[in-house]
């Protein structure tokens, strides 16, 4: 029965873990590339490492797989956001497809900053003139 | 069908032919972001492998080394983002 169970987790994740790697090659854009891969790669590599948990079932090796599984699934959205955010500064382009671009404008071109402030600075340069 | 020949006649191959899409990706790469998100991937898909290798030879040990993988993957992946925001330059 066990045995089923630890069958039905590596197939899972394997099969997470390939569409991941045909997401990574097939998809048109870097953004939508990286959408896809982050979370398929995530659960197919933390089923894989709970079925490697399960099986060995002694608390030493079942702490450390768990360990690596929690690991990753924090780390991997850091990586993700911090690699998406590089990309964006340094203007990838979109798929021609894609129709938004929610984030255009909101940044500062020389300090990587959200440039919000600088709008809200304006009227106090108009003041400064009237002055 | 036993745990043995699902993890050697399936998940094995088949995790070996998705790091070969991967290396495909990292070849044609238009920009080095996508590089980096496939080496990134790549280095996950190590650790998915090094768990079904881990399970096959019965040896718990190998789990630390796909410990020590995950990290200096994330450490990989932050540097080069971190670094490649800095310049001024693209491409």
């Amino acid at each position: 029965m066990t045995n089923i169970i630890f069958i039905i987790l590596c197939i899972v994740g394997t099969l997470a873990t390939v569409f991941s790697a045909l997401g990574i090659l097939r998809m048109p854009d870097f953004y939508s590339r990286l959408s896809v891969t982050v979370k398929a790669s995530t659960l197919g590599t933390g089923l894989l490492l709970i079925c490697a948990a399960m099986y060995f079932a002694v608390p030493d090796v079942t702490n450390r797989a768990i360990a690596i599984v929690l690991f990753l699934i924090l780390t991997s959205p850091v990586a993700g956001h911090m690699i998406a955010r590089a990309a964006y500064m340094s203007k990838t382009k979109m798929w021609e497809g894609s129709k938004l671009d929610e984030m255009e404008g909101m940044y500062d071109e020389e300090s990587h900053l959200a440039s919000e402030k600088k709008e809200k600075i304006t009227p106090d340069d108009m003041g400064a003139e009237a002055k | 069908m036993s745990l043995y020949k699902i993890l050697f006649f399936f998940a094995l191959p088949v995790n070996c032919i998705a790091m070969a899409l991967v290396f495909i990706r990292i070849y044609k790469g238009p920009t080095v972001f996508d590089r980096i998100v496939a080496l990134d991937l790549l280095i996950t898909m190590g650790i998915g492998s090094i768990a079904i290798y881990s399970i096959i030879t019965k040896q718990p040990l190998f789990l630390d080394v796909a410990m020590i993988l995950a990290l200096i993957g994330f450490l990989s992946t932050v540097a080069f983002s971190y670094y490649l925001e800095k310049r001024k330059k693209h491409d």
